[in-house]
């Protein structure tokens, strides 16, 4: 079994309201330094066998909407 | 003229469309199962609000890949009118029929209140019977349409615009963009103007005691489109 992990990500150019709540709570927390935060999505798999061009085709197909976000693969096992 | 009404696990709206439409624009209303695969016998489609999939992953991104959406762009290629209202429209752009995406309001908030909208698209069998600035009610809290500046100025030039947030004397305003929406759009449509998505729920708005009638500007085209069956 290997476990493959698909980071989500809003495009770099959209707006994500929730990231700049949160770090507008941060900073409000004294981390000054702040200076954005970003909300992804992080979808851990399990497949039996890993096979790049499936995990991309489930990306494409359903994880990831590639009008609004980017999607990294990382196998972790 | 009969129009299906969509049901997802979660579609919530469905039955505010299936009794505007029946009772208020006086078509045939059934409603069809997420996991059907045929929309025989139907002459328009409705896909209504509601969480379908309980917005997992995205808002619409279950729901657009059911089994009963292959038969819907199917039925859409053919030229026939498809309606996607807030979670619907989510679905619609989802599934790739309409353009852009939608996400959280700006301010986060889900917002419940009435609109103001004005019709850009004056041509498409959605859009012709709406004259002036309509007040129709929407609740949603992902509803900030998105779309970059290549595909925006793309739905201009092709006129597929179909409605922006306006204030009350139709004049567009921050403030009346209340979702936060890439040019203040509330509605967009396909390429050849059969396919509508918006936020705001004209089937909410079909008879004076709901608070408007401003509803039917839109709804009535399925009457428009029955005469010519």
């Amino acid at each position: 079994m290997t476990t493959v992990r698909v980071y989500v990500t809003l495009k770099p150019s959209l707006l994500d309201s929730a990231g700049r709540t949160v770090a507008g709570a941060l900073q409000k927390l004294g981390y000054e330094e702040l200076h954005q935060a970003r909300i992804g999505k992080l979808i851990e798999l399990q497949v039996e066998s890993y096979d790049e061009d499936r995990v991309k085709e489930m990306c494409d197909k359903l994880l990831a909407n590639p009008v609004i976000e980017d999607y990294q693969i990382e196998v972790v096992q | 003229m009969k129009v299906a009404v969509l049901r997802f696990p979660g579609s919530n709206c469905d039955q505010d469309a299936f009794f505007s439409l029946r009772d208020d624009i006086g078509v045939e209303v059934e409603y069809v199962w997420h996991d059907d695969y045929s929309l025989e016998g139907f002459d328009a489609v409705f896909v209504p609000g509601g969480f379908s999939y309980g917005d997992y992953l995205r808002c619409g991104a279950m729901a657009a890949r059911a089994h009963i959406m292959t038969e819907v762009k199917r039925f859409a290629a053919g030229g026939k009118p498809v309606i996607g209202v807030c979670n619907g429209f989510q679905v619609l752009c989802e599934a790739g029929l309409l353009p852009g995406a939608l996400l959280l309001n700006e301010k986060q908030k889900f917002i419940c209140k009435d609109v103001y909208l004005k019709a850009e698209n004056r041509t498409s069998i959605w859009t012709r019977g709406v004259e002036s600035v309509i007040r129709i009610p929407i609740a949603h809290g992902e509803g900030r349409y998105v779309a970059d500046d290549t595909l925006i100025a793309e739905l201009e030039a092709k006129g597929q615009i179909a409605f922006r947030y306006v204030d009350a004397s139709g004049e567009r305003t921050d403030a009346a963009n209340v979702n936060g929406s890439a040019h203040a759009i509330a509605g967009v449509l396909n390429e050849a103007g059969n396919v509508l998505g918006l936020m705001p729920h004209p089937e909410r708005a079909t008879r004076e005691l709901l608070g408007s009638a401003d509803g039917l500007t839109i709804l009535n085209a399925l009457k428009l489109v029955a005469s010519n069956l």
